[in-house]
């Protein structure tokens, strides 16, 4: 590493979170697409492995709405397992033993990257609503800041699922020179009707919280609590399936030998969410989940190349693997596969599996061994490629996590 | 186990190939683009990626044949080659290849115009139906010819377009496809280079031809 680490003003909540924060954009502001310009903000990420001395093994891994740049250690606010702690690790797929894995939390996030929780310098308030809506385009413009700062011109992978998916992809087209692979997972080149409708029910139930207050909630005391676990659960739904549900719930009743003719959460499954709802308000905010949705939904790949997707994509040299699940119905494969007709459309060099398995959209966070050998192998290969030493062969490099 | 029209479970090792897959190999220039559609397990992929720094793409219908495929590092996309051809850009590779395959697509005569199509040339492997053995076979026992290397029963075969290499000639003189080269397998023994006529239909089990869309 040549630049220097400039730790932003400790006056957000997220400063106090561990790990490690630069300040982006300070001689320039950065462009967003809504037409304003952001900077200098605030981007939180992680880092795990060694960046070898020629720094071709860095692997970016983009979170999905809800995730974070906690990958594969335990979260700092909940405690429990980084998101893709079964993926990336020591001997994991994505193994950090050989490979130098960054995550940045999102523009518009709540885990220490600036979004609308954090003070707005100009008011000495949090934004709230006045921060500008940013898009996947953003926040890839943003973590392109982050990786020109940790000095690796070419990232060996950006890999990531469902929203990570889109930012691959945002990633190979805005920055195809600084690519090597990309391995988008369970995604899609445009957010769907039914996805965007979901997200709006999401949305509508935070907006119709009282405490939400047009956004403004931080001064209060109060959070929208009760809008965003109605948010989180119905949107949990969507990332199970329905054989997943009938598996571990079926209609079993929770802690009760008979149906309770009240509204208490008698099966299983109404528990199950409910506590989904309940433990996914302390970790994250709600205007950011407002934030976060509305760039999934804004996302739409094809729209800045004329319509025609293959455009985005023309003149690749990147290596693609695109890997897809049976049960998945919330990024199903048929919109993984429209991403692999149009990389055929331009002869990119492509591979794509659908996985079998009941798990839904969540099966590529999940213990899927077919999937994690088609990572492993796709890693490999790319490795080889690029001519990588073998694991064990590494030598130390310029940065240890 | 991936799809191999010919030999049922069989996983082949890259030093270890199918002769018609060692004669492909052998015809395809280091460091070509090559698409080998209907790749199985990657065997053609894996040696000319060791043997000739092909850096060669795969279709493959099989889930566990492009799982395979893909933990061996190779670009294989699972897809129907019957329908995904399609979207191939003309002339986008130096070789399409398809080995053991043609007999398993529903629209072979539509495969085969993208292969020409996509491919500067492509190179076809299949079975000769035309092969003596098996025209005696059905004269003698009345029955489908079944062998070691056509293994299946009539009911349950994967192979719904058999040829013989008199029609697959006829339909390429149809297509205004030029065959360039003809290399006649007979069984157990030399390789012999050969007009794809009808000593080649009598003796050949197999056929690997190299092909290309005729100028004009």
């Amino acid at each position: 590493m040549t630049a220097s680490i400039h730790i932003s003003a400790p006056a957000a909540p997220g400063a106090t979170l561990p790990g490690r924060q630069v300040e982006l954009a300070a001689d320039r502001p950065m462009p967003l697409d809504c037409g304003a310009a952001i900077g200098p903000f605030t981007v939180a990420y992680q880092t795990y492995g060694t960046l070898n001395a020629d720094r071709s093994n860095a692997i970016l891994t983009c979170h999905a709405l809800t995730g974070d740049q906690f990958v594969a250690e335990p979260h700092p606010v909940t405690g429990k397992p980084g998101w893709w702690t079964l993926t990336v690790g020591p001997g994991r797929p994505i193994d950090t033993d050989r490979y130098f894995v960054i995550c940045a939390n999102v523009l518009g996030g709540c885990m220490g990257t600036t979004g609308p929780k954090e003070i707005d310098p100009a008011t000495g308030t949090p934004f709230g609503l006045r921060f500008p809506v940013i898009t996947v385009g953003d926040m890839v413009r943003a973590q392109k800041l982050l990786i020109d700062h940790l000095g690796i011109d070419r990232l060996l992978c950006v890999t990531g699922g469902s929203m990570g998916g889109m930012q691959v992809l945002q990633w190979v087209a805005t920055y195809p020179d600084h690519v090597y692979a990309a391995l988008p997972i369970a995604t899609a080149a445009r957010h769907s009707a039914q996805n965007i409708a979901f997200h709006e029910v999401g949305r509508q139930a935070i907006m119709a919280d009282p405490e939400w207050h047009a956004g403004d909630y931080y001064a209060n005391g109060a959070r929208p609590t009760g809008g965003l676990a109605v948010a989180r659960m119905a949107a949990h739904i969507t990332y199970l399936s329905e054989g997943a549900l009938t598996r571990k719930f079926g209609r079993n009743l929770q802690d009760r030998q008979d149906l309770s003719y009240r509204f208490d959460a008698d099966f299983q499954v109404e528990s199950y969410l409910r506590h989904q709802g309940i433990t996914f308000v302390d970790r994250f905010d709600a205007n950011s989940y407002l934030y976060i949705t509305r760039a999934m939904d804004y996302f739409d790949l094809a729209r800045d190349y004329g319509g025609v997707l293959a455009d985005a994509f023309r003149d690749t040299a990147v290596r693609y693997c695109l890997v897809s699940f049976t049960s998945d119905w919330l990024f199903p494969t048929a919109g993984n596969r429209a991403i692999v007709h149009a990389l055929n459309a331009v002869a990119a060099s492509v591979s794509f599996v659908e996985i079998d398995s009941d798990k839904g959209h969540d099966a590529f966070l999940l213990d899927e061994p077919e999937f994690h050998q088609v990572l492993r192998g796709f890693l490999d290969g790319i490795a080889e490629h690029r001519g990588l030493e073998p694991a064990d062969a590494s030598t130390p490099g310029a940065e240890t996590r | 186990m991936p799809r191999d029209p010919d030999r049922p479970g069989a996983v082949s090792r890259a030093n270890d190939i199918r002769v018609d897959l060692r004669l492909i190999a052998g015809m395809v220039a280091p460091g070509s683009r090559v698409l080998d559609v209907g790749c199985s397990d990657g065997a053609l992929l894996r040696a000319l990626w060791q043997q000739k720094r092909v850096d060669g793409r795969g279709i493959e219908i099989s889930k566990d044949g492009v799982r395979i495929c893909l933990s061996h590092g190779l670009s294989v996309v699972q897809g129907d080659a019957d329908t995904d051809l399609a979207d191939y850009p003309t002339a986008a590779f130096d070789y399409a290849i398809l080995s053991h395959t043609l007999q398993a697509m529903h629209d072979p005569r539509g495969v085969l115009d993208n292969l020409v199509r996509i491919g500067r040339q492509a190179i076809v492997s299949f079975p000769n139906f035309g092969y003596w053995r098996l025209r005696l076979a059905l004269m003698v026992r009345g029955r489908m010819p079944v062998t070691k290397r056509m293994s299946y029963q009539w009911y349950e075969t994967p192979n719904i377009h058999f040829c013989t290499i008199a029609d697959f000639a006829a339909l390429c003189r149809e297509m205004g496809i030029a065959i360039d080269r003809c290399l006649i397998l007979p069984a157990g023994g030399r390789v012999v280079e050969m007009a794809p006529g009808a000593v080649a239909n009598w003796i050949g089990e197999q056929a690997v031809l190299v092909l290309s869309r005729k100028a004009g």
